[in-house]
């Protein structure tokens, strides 16, 4: 049982056909985990992972962060999608060792805006991934990030 | 076993808002200790918010998501007096779920 769920795992292509498809198991039954795309090294890495090789840019997707943070270790960044039918926000920050932060999955009723923390290693560009109508969406913004106690 | 989370549920004009804040390590498995030892990693991977049975938001994260982590969400349809309950768990498979009631 436990191996097969590996093996899925592993086929991200097959996982994210099984979401698209709304199977999806319930916490009880151990949470899908998408190994694959959280390992990736690159964003290129990532989004191939997430099945998003080719995401169109989109103005309809909001990002909220500090232009610059000063501490790295805490970066507040919010995500809105005012695109119709956004099935999920996924957030990934470009020069991390592993560049895919976080993933959500909005089920109809849920508000296609979601806020959270990150770490970030460095100044890059942060992205924001949207899932509408069963394509991809992509924006993004650039954090700088001072390093040490004495910037301002 | 770790700390609770605190949960702040407020519901207005038929949007409920959820704000969350776990206490964890969110240990990156990249950092050393003092002795030049890797700290293995250590983080919360599945986040799940369930209203009556249905589940309002769930979250997949990896190593960057900040110590202690927030998040903030919203959703339609919840009423007043009703809880909300919310479930962590890690990569080394402990688990947290707390609820609260929307106010």
């Amino acid at each position: 049982m436990n191996r097969s769920r590996r093996s899925a795992v592993r086929a991200g292509g097959v996982l994210a056909l099984l979401m698209a498809a709304g199977i999806r198991p319930s916490l009880a039954q151990g949470q899908q985990w998408n190994q694959a795309a959280f390992a990736g090294k690159t964003l290129k890495d990532a989004l191939a992972a997430l099945g998003a090789p080719a995401a169109a840019a989109s103005g309809s997707i909001l990002i909220k962060a500090p232009e610059i943070a000063e501490n790295g270790a805490v970066v507040p960044v919010a995500i809105e999608s005012k695109l119709p039918n956004t099935q999920s926000i996924t957030l990934l920050v470009e020069k991390n060792p592993q560049p895919l932060a976080a993933s959500f999955d909005i089920p109809a009723g849920t508000e296609p805006s979601v806020s959270t923390r990150v770490k970030m290693a460095e100044s890059s560009d942060v992205y924001a991934l949207v899932k509408a109508d069963g394509k991809f969406f992509v924006a993004r913004k650039e954090v700088k990030i001072t390093i040490g106690g004495c910037g301002g | 076993m770790a700390d609770p989370m605190r949960i702040r549920i407020a519901e207005k004009d038929g949007l409920v808002n959820v704000r969350i804040l776990m206490s964890h390590e969110m240990e990156t498995g990249q950092r050393k200790d003092s002795s030049g030892a890797l700290v293995p990693a250590h983080f919360i991977r599945n986040v799940v918010a369930t209203y009556q049975g249905r589940t309002v938001l769930s979250a997949q994260w990896g190593t960057a998501v900040a110590k202690n982590p927030f998040l903030e969400f919203s959703f339609k349809g919840g009423k007043k007096g009703e809880k909300v309950i919310v479930t962590w768990e890690d990569n080394k498979g402990d688990k947290r779920t707390d609820e609260a009631t929307i106010s």
